[in-house]
């Protein structure tokens, strides 16, 4: 029982600590030029930070609410290329939850960063369960509770620059980036996407130069350069 | 093609992965190949983000009040400040340092 109450509490505190920057992404979608009604869609439908960062970010880039359907299309691609990372963590929760059929919908819609991160951390395999679901749950309430705030926020305080707004976008790329700058090669990918996308700006349209740097990314990855010297040894053998 | 059409269609390609990852056999993904590709990729596509989103303005190349607030944001990220904390903060230094000296 008491492991029981302790995985509630968590996956609760997990929930509340993911939903408050809900805020943030609210306020930056509608400063992004969304309504808040596009805005609260995307949390209630991507449900996947990363990706709805990625969206917002693209279609601010590519004009705004007058964007063309070239930045849409970007913004698709690149909320669909930083989705790829929950297809991980699937195959991770399958095992654990062991759906079938249908049964498979709704905890896909729950897989994300943080229902993964907790039922993975626990032993048994109860609480496994319990962890994914009640974060999952949690999440998803306080997300998109916050999201309408921060939306209904961002449209009261008006020009987006003025308040920082467009700082506080970069920063949230930042700190979705920053706890994955552990190893020589995620910085190396890091530092060179960093300088292709904002090099390319100028030349190319809005979005495109994310996708680019994400090119670079897949070759890196497919001949493991930047590698430390254990990894190599194990990806010569793999 | 309308934003609201690319909010439906970007939100249906993200749950693809999620279904996916419940429906592929678990030893496709497992590769390692295929992993250090995905992770990556994440890592390319955050940071692409961060640069077009903090170093570019109107399709050029513009440094502003963006840089400084993400130094301040680096700072707090370093002494693991909360996500929420750390993107207020950025952005009140970025509304502060152009109240105080414009652009």
């Amino acid at each position: 029982m008491a492991k029981q109450s302790s995985v509630t509490s968590i996956s609760i505190g997990v929930g509340l600590a993911t939903g408050l920057y809900g805020i943030s992404f609210g306020a930056l979608s509608v400063a992004a030029g969304l309504d808040i009604w596009q805005t609260q869609v995307l949390s209630l439908l991507m449900f996947s930070g990363g990706s709805q960062f990625a969206f917002v970010g693209v279609i601010a880039a590519a004009g705004g609410a007058g964007v063309g359907t070239a930045g849409v299309g970007a913004a698709i691609i690149s909320a669909w290329l930083l989705g790829i990372r929950n297809g991980f963590y699937a195959v991770r929760l399958a095992p654990i939850l062991n759906r079938v059929g249908l049964g498979k919908l709704v905890p896909a819609m729950l897989t994300i960063d943080e229902s993964t991160a907790v039922s993975t951390s626990q032993a048994e395999h109860e609480n496994q369960v319990r962890g994914f679901w009640l974060t999952g749950a949690a999440v998803f309430v306080f997300w998109n509770l916050m999201t309408l705030a921060g939306a209904i926020l961002g449209d009261a305080l008006g020009d987006p620059s003025k308040w920082g707004l467009d700082a506080a976008a970069a920063a949230a790329f930042l700190g979705l980036l920053w706890p994955r700058l552990k190893e020589r090669q995620a910085v190396a990918v890091a530092a060179a996407a960093l300088i292709i996308a904002t090099a390319a700006t100028p030349f190319l349209s809005a979005g495109v130069p994310v996708l680019l740097a994400g090119v670079a990314a897949v070759a890196v990855g497919l001949f493991n350069w930047f590698a430390n010297k254990s990894e190599n040894g194990t990806g010569a053998n793999a | 093609m309308s934003l609201w059409l690319g909010i439906l269609l970007a939100s249906a390609a993200v749950y693809s992965w999620k279904i996916l990852g419940f429906m592929v056999p678990s030893s496709v993904l497992q590769h390692p190949t295929i992993s250090r590709i995905a992770n990556l990729l994440t890592v390319a596509l955050l940071s692409a983000l961060l640069g077009v989103q903090g170093l570019t303005g109107g399709g050029e190349i513009h440094f502003d009040a963006r840089i400084p607030a993400l130094g301040v944001a680096a700072i707090l990220l370093y002494f693991r400040a909360p996500f929420v904390v750390m993107v207020a903060a950025s952005a009140l230094v970025a509304a502060l340092l152009r109240l105080f000296f414009g652009g």
